[in-house]
């Protein structure tokens, strides 16, 4: 709604309006959900060491048999999936303070994107291929 | 951001050298090798879900010298990533903050990860050799 429908000053500064850059209403979504995920990743990734070592010298079907119980499957997607979402925020932050250039910088930041929500899913499918193959 | 030309703030080599520069920059690196290492997750988590003789190849690929150097890197990163990633949650909370803090967590960071590591290969040493 502009100044002359109201007929209230519009106190903002002219080029913030020029932008079209108001508050986005979602200005520390990425630092939370960095944090969210770290500390998700805390608990998930001691897990993953952990059932690594675990099955250091399984063969194929003790450790596919691992995989497929059900904690064990649930926590792997769980920690594919935050290992990923982590790594973008984390990558989009390198990226955008490192490459100056802006064609570059665009690329790469939706290429990470597109990787890891394929890394993702690919973990995913073959976590739920182990868990709900016979 | 390349195109216009204005005073930089000061840089790098203006500083002392201090460890809470190297544990902010190693964060980022051991970061950057984790993201990496997430697609070793995924394509190990694909060769077991693709059968016997796909999982025993890369149980080989990782077992030989290369690969296990591969994953003694992975495994520190990982553990520097995780220590000194909570010290950030902590210092997130506030907390932690003074200098002579600042920089113990820092060097209490380095050490964490290097005794997790040694603990970690110690076990796969006793456990008879990786993969």
């Amino acid at each position: 709604m502009s100044a002359k429908d109201t007929g209230v000053e519009d106190r903002r500064d002219p080029m913030k309006i020029a932008r079209g850059l108001g508050s986005a209403q979602s200005g520390v979504d990425h630092w939370w959900v960095q944090r969210l995920t770290a500390a998700a990743l805390v608990l998930l990734g001691i897990w993953f060491v952990v059932i690594v070592l675990r099955l250091l010298h399984a063969d194929y079907a003790t450790a596919r048999a691992a995989v497929a119980q059900p904690w064990n499957a649930l926590l792997l997607i769980a920690f594919v999936l935050t290992m990923f979402w982590h790594a973008v925020l984390g990558l989009q932050v390198v990226i955008e303070d490192y490459v100056h250039t802006r064609w570059k910088e665009v690329v790469l930041l939706v290429a990470i994107k597109f990787l890891a929500v394929l890394g993702a899913l690919a973990g995913v499918l073959a976590v739920l291929r182990i868990a709900l193959t016979p | 951001m390349a195109e216009t030309q204005r005073p930089l703030s000061p840089h790098l080599q203006i500083y002392r050298k201090q460890v809470q520069m190297m544990t902010s920059i190693t964060h980022r690196a051991t970061g950057v090798a984790l993201a990496v290492g997430s697609l070793l997750v995924v394509y190990g988590l694909l060769q077991l879900a693709a059968g016997e003789g796909s999982f025993n190849s890369f149980r080989h690929l990782m077992g030989n010298p290369v690969g296990v150097i591969l994953l003694l890197g992975w495994s520190w990163a990982l553990f520097f990533h995780l220590c000194n990633g909570i010290r950030h949650l902590i210092q997130d909370a506030g907390l932690g903050y003074e200098i002579p803090q600042f920089v113990r967590s820092s060097w209490l960071s380095v050490a964490g990860s290097v005794v997790l590591t040694v603990l970690v290969w110690a076990y796969v040493l006793m456990a008879g050799g990786a993969a």
